[in-house]
């Protein structure tokens, strides 16, 4: 007589096995590694409810979705994983229109061939930071492609949140004597991960400074402070988010160089590979336009959050019609902070 | 093509390739160009190798020279002296 | 960072802006150009133009090896990866030159062009021995600063008996470009050089004697801090006080008159020179470049390959010659700032950081209209 209990299924090898094509065929292959890995992880009611889309409550108030693909590489990286980046990325995008963040979707297209035992990691990983975010992921998709049409996993994750009452926050909304303030240190992420890609090592290493951001946003909003522009500076760095706003505010601004902060090892690197950090991406930081009364009390308020504790007053908006963002050097001379041309190619002169 | 970094040699690795340190950034690089670097030397570094040691006392005269509130004849006639 | 931030201390930036505009004389103009791209970089990012008193004006010279690089050059670097499917090595710089066809390299690897970006040429070693199917080409372009590290890597190919490593060699040559730069029909006005940093490192600072000599141009070596650059610009305005021509050293750190004797045996050991070579803005220069010696020929792309150099004129409107001669500045060109910008460029200037074009535009255009 058989032992094997009647409804035995033999589970998901996680430590050896691999993505293959039947994982996305929409068949009992990939309802397994939805069932195993995903929903095991996410663990919520709304994913429970295993329909094709989640059925959630009403939402209160004006609503702000934000979505964000992710394509980092490599995929584990000091400070973070490809997993909670997405789930950060997102969440911040969607707190820095003065929305709390409420749900999270999540696709993955994984490459034929990825290890089970990486995407669990990457899974976990964006579950404990959906958790400590109290966002949950309430829905997603799997698809699968062949070997060499992927880079491992691409993440895409969508947002969605309420804005609070009265809060009013845009790009277009800067104007002349308002102040800039930044919450801490750039050029962190992108350089964790440059770094890894050209054999620097560290006898300090640089962390990816990867984080949800709404908590330190929620304490500001809750300041009364006059807030204009929230937004964090990821790809293309602190001077091209800058830019955009000058742009969209059709406003000028005036940085002082010595009130941005870098840690030296990122500095070190930036040195090295011929890089200028004010182009470098950023994952946990933000920048605040508030009205120049309120700066001194907005800086307050960030540095009493563990996420804004570095904050500084980075500069001021001017009026000015071409929209240059200038910066005062550490020397004491001009010059304007332009946009990124390109990609940030390194100099080797 | 002149981006060099001045770095500390921190380790000396396979023949000929060291470890420098630059604010706590380490990368391994070339020494077939130096002769006598040994740990502890300060080196010009581009493109992954090194150029020329750094003469640390001659670091420290420079930045004095900088400093100087440029009293002119005594300037010019050290100057002289060290043209090249 | 040790011997970088003590040279940008915005201290002593101060004190030596106040010497030179003590002693910079007002009833003169002081027309001084760097030559070297990594003093242009400092000048622009640090903004050291507002340190300095109106009458002494930087002109920016042609020390960019990106910018003087001729589209021809750029022209067989593409054709060799896309037409004889080589692995095509570069330093990052390189990617954005405009070519023939509306072609760059990094459009040409968009196209399906095996390009790849380099920290140093051991990377391109690696790639040749871990690809021994494939044929790995190395774009060498760069002053004599960068030239030695080619040289290591060709000995070391050598050595290794790699069969499928070779080289396009554009490695050219500062004092000829000086030269150029002086030699042009009824002088040129420019009073004094802030000369190269490392490029001195490894020629040492005699080469440039003749030119104090010949010429009658002050020559300082500067470092390549904002504090050597502004420290040889004072030492200049003296020079020029004083009606002398001396060559003279900031940078005693790093360069003595001799230079790195064992990289220039090593250089000389492996190239040998063109006769002649084409430069961007400053047509044809003689023994101004170099080119693989007989005994190396097995590593020369353009004997390897057929891959013919074919010369490309600029486009019209380019006023990259003239820019780079120092005698006109970027804003006096008609497509600057317009058809030409660091995401379009036309021309060389505004390619690589350290053009005149795109340091004016990057971090300098706003003087224009503030």
């Amino acid at each position: 007589m058989s032992t094997v209990k009647p409804n035995y299924t033999r589970p998901l090898d996680i430590k050896n096995g691999r993505v293959d094509m039947s994982h996305g065929s929409g068949g009992r292959a990939m309802a397994q590694l939805i069932t195993e890995l995903f929903a095991a992880a996410f663990d919520n009611e709304y994913l429970a409810q295993g329909n094709d889309g989640a059925l959630l409550p009403s939402a209160a108030g004006r609503l702000v979705m934000a979505t964000d693909s992710h394509v980092v590489s490599p995929l584990f990286f000091a400070g973070g994983d490809i997993g909670c980046l997405s789930v950060h990325g997102t969440i911040n995008d969607v707190a820095v229109m003065g929305a709390t963040p409420l749900y999270l979707s999540a696709g993955f297209i994984l490459e034929e061939g990825f290890p089970l035992a990486d995407l669990k990691r990457i899974v976990e990983s964006m579950a404990q930071a959906a958790r400590e975010a109290g966002v949950p992921v309430v829905t997603g998709d799997t698809k699968v492609v062949e070997q060499g049409k992927g880079d491992g996993v691409f993440i895409t994750t969508t947002g969605v949140g309420v804005v609070r009452e009265g809060v009013n926050l845009s790009g277009d909304l800067a104007k002349p004597g308002d102040k800039i303030l930044l919450s801490g240190t750039i050029g962190d992420h992108g350089m964790a991960i440059l770094s890894q890609r050209e054999g620097l090592t560290f006898s300090a290493p640089i962390v990816s400074d990867t984080a949800a951001l709404h908590g330190l946003i929620a304490a500001m909003l809750d300041s009364g402070v006059k807030l204009r522009v929230l937004r964090d500076p990821t790809r293309g760095g602190l001077a091209t988010t800058l830019n955009e706003i000058a742009k969209q505010s059709g406003v000028g601004m005036m940085l002082q160089e010595s009130a941005i902060a870098v840690n030296q090892p990122v500095e070190a690197a930036c040195e090295f590979l011929g890089l200028d950090p004010l182009y470098v991406a950023n994952e946990g930081k933000l920048i605040a336009i508030c009205a120049p009364e309120d700066a001194a009390r907005l800086l307050e308020v960030m540095r009493a959050h563990p996420l804004g504790k570095g904050a500084s007053v980075i500069g001021e908006v001017l009026d000015d019609a071409h929209g240059f963002v200038q910066m005062t050097t550490k020397l004491g001379g001009r010059r304007v902070v332009d946009w990124l041309a390109g990609e940030q190619l390194p100099r080797i002169c | 093509m002149c981006l060099a970094i001045p770095a500390r040699i921190e380790e000396m690795t396979t023949p000929g390739n060291a470890i420098v340190n630059l604010g706590g950034v380490r990368k391994e690089i070339s020494l077939a160009l130096v002769d006598d670097a040994v740990v502890g030397d300060y080196v010009i570094v581009h493109v992954g190798y090194a150029l020329q040691k750094l003469d640390q006392e001659e670091a420290e005269r420079t930045l004095q020279m900088f400093a100087e509130m440029g009293q002119l004849d005594e300037l010019r006639s050290e100057l002289a002296g060290d043209a090249a | 960072m040790k011997y970088v931030d003590e040279f940008r201390d915005g201290e002593l930036a101060k004190n030596i802006s106040a010497n030179i505009a003590r002693e910079a004389d007002p009833k003169r103009n002081y027309r001084l150009m760097e030559f070297c791209g990594g003093h242009t970089h400092a000048i622009s990012r640090y903004g050291i133009a507002d340190l300095l008193p109106s009458n002494v004006r930087m002109i920016h010279g042609p020390g960019c090896p990106v910018c003087v690089l001729p589209i021809g050059r750029v022209d067989q670097a593409i054709r060799l990866a896309r037409e004889h499917g080589v692995i095509l090595c570069t330093y990052a710089d390189t990617v954005r030159v405009p070519a023939s066809d509306n072609l760059s390299l990094m459009r040409a690897k968009a196209k399906g062009a095996d390009v790849r970006m380099i920290y140093s040429t051991q990377d391109a070693l690696k790639i040749a021995r871990e690809n021994p199917q494939r044929e790995v080409v190395f774009l060498a372009i760069g002053f004599e600063t960068t030239t030695p590290p080619t040289a290591v890597a060709i000995k070391q190919a050598a050595a290794e008996g790699l069969k499928n490593f070779s080289i396009l060699c554009d490695h050219v040559l500062t004092p000829a470009a000086m030269h150029a730069i002086l030699a042009v029909e009824g002088g040129v006005a420019i009073d004094g050089f802030v000369g190269p940093a490392h490029v001195s490192t490894v020629i040492g600072s005699k080469p440039y004697e003749p030119f104090a000599d010949d010429y009658g141009k002050p020559v300082v070596i500067a470092g390549f801090e904002p504090l050597d650059v502004m420290q040889a610009i004072l030492m200049l305005v003296r020079q020029v006080n004083d009606g002398r021509a001396a060559v003279e050293n900031e940078f005693t750190r790093a360069v003595t008159r001799e230079g790195n004797l064992k990289a220039q045996e090593l250089v000389a050991e492996v190239f040998e020179l063109r006769d002649m070579f084409e430069w961007r803005g400053l047509g044809s220069v003689p023994n101004s470049a170099l080119k693989l010696r007989p005994k190396y020929a097995a590593f020369d792309a353009e004997l390897k390959f057929k891959v013919d150099y074919v010369e490309v004129p600029d486009n019209k409107a380019c006023e990259c010659a003239a820019i780079l001669r120092g005698q006109k500045r970027p804003q006096e060109c008609k497509i600057f700032g317009t058809v030409c910008t660091p995401e379009n460029p036309v021309g060389s200037c505004m390619v690589s950081s350290e053009g005149a074009c795109a340091a004016h535009y990057s971090y300098g255009r706003f003087r224009e209209t503030v």
